[in-house]
């Protein structure tokens, strides 16, 4: 267990800044993806007669908000890529029409060992932030690869 | 909502190429394992294999559609099993905990063999 990633030196590496702007194009065509009917995804009045001040984002949606990979560069077989763990914190709801600013950083590198064999492991953060810089959501992906 | 309510099941519709590759535009997640089927055979899969956020996004369906999005604070999952298109993925949760105006639920999403896909987490805001 003493064995260092491979990858730790870029932990803390962090991605250009990318500005999004919540479109209801974009969460309708998530919806669709998803096969998820529900209209207040789809339809501004169904979604105001359910309480939300516009289209609300599902909750998996920020993920698509996808930062600048702060692992570019980083020799990653992309075959030998697993997504071993998601976590989404909303801080607060998410709506169409919100401006985000996201950025990644790659907060962990390690070692793990599975039953399929030794993997290297990196753990992806991205925060969404406002205009006034109050976080919005927070994302941690782990992924393992292959060796 | 007291603990050991259930949500769910959601049966979801056979995952199909057609969603991986609108799930890719839709999600950003183009990596070619989950639309290129030679890719994904030198990958050492049989074929192409649906993204895991995909059967995640099935978790969120399932709270958006009893709690509503917005109550959704936290939302986690650990991949256990690939799922392949042709694959029906069935989503449920189980309150295991309540206090005060939240809930935390487990989740699970199987197959229609029984295979857990992935098993999950959330953090829940409840009217009281």
């Amino acid at each position: 267990m003493s064995e260092p990633s491979r990858f730790a030196p870029a932990v803390g590496r962090t991605s250009a800044p990318l500005v999004y702007d919540v479109e209801r194009g974009h969460i309708r065509r998530f919806a669709e993806a998803v096969g998820d009917p529900n209209p207040i995804y789809r339809d501004e009045e169904a979604a105001r007669a359910a309480g939300h001040p516009a289209i609300p984002a599902p909750p998996t949606f920020a993920a698509a908000l996808r930062p600048n990979d702060p692992r570019e560069g980083l020799d990653i077989d992309w075959k030998k890529l697993l997504h071993g763990e998601q976590e989404i914190t909303l801080h607060r709801p998410l709506y169409a029409g919100d401006r985000l600013t996201v950025v990644g950083r790659i907060a962990e590198a390690g070692v793990k060992e599975t039953k399929s064999g030794v993997m290297d492991t990196l753990v992806v953060e991205a925060v969404g932030s406002d205009p006034a810089g109050a976080p919005v959501f927070t994302t941690r992906s782990t992924v393992l690869v292959r060796r | 909502m007291k603990v050991g309510d259930v949500i769910g099941p959601l049966e979801k519709a056979p995952i199909t190429t057609r969603q991986l590759v609108m799930y890719a535009g839709a999600s950003g997640d183009f990596n070619a394992i989950h639309y290129d089927e030679p890719f994904a055979r030198a990958a050492g899969f049989p074929s192409v294999i649906a993204h895991g956020m995909l059967s995640m996004a099935f978790f969120g369906e399932l709270l958006s559609s009893t709690f509503g999005p917005h109550r959704v604070q936290r939302l986690s999952a650990r991949f256990r099993a690939v799922t392949f298109p042709g694959e029906v993925v069935t989503v449920a949760g189980k309150v295991i905990a309540v206090e005060g105006d939240t809930a935390v639920l487990a989740l699970t999403a199987t197959k229609k063999d029984g295979t857990v896909t992935l098993d999950g987490a959330a953090i829940v805001s409840i009217p009281v």
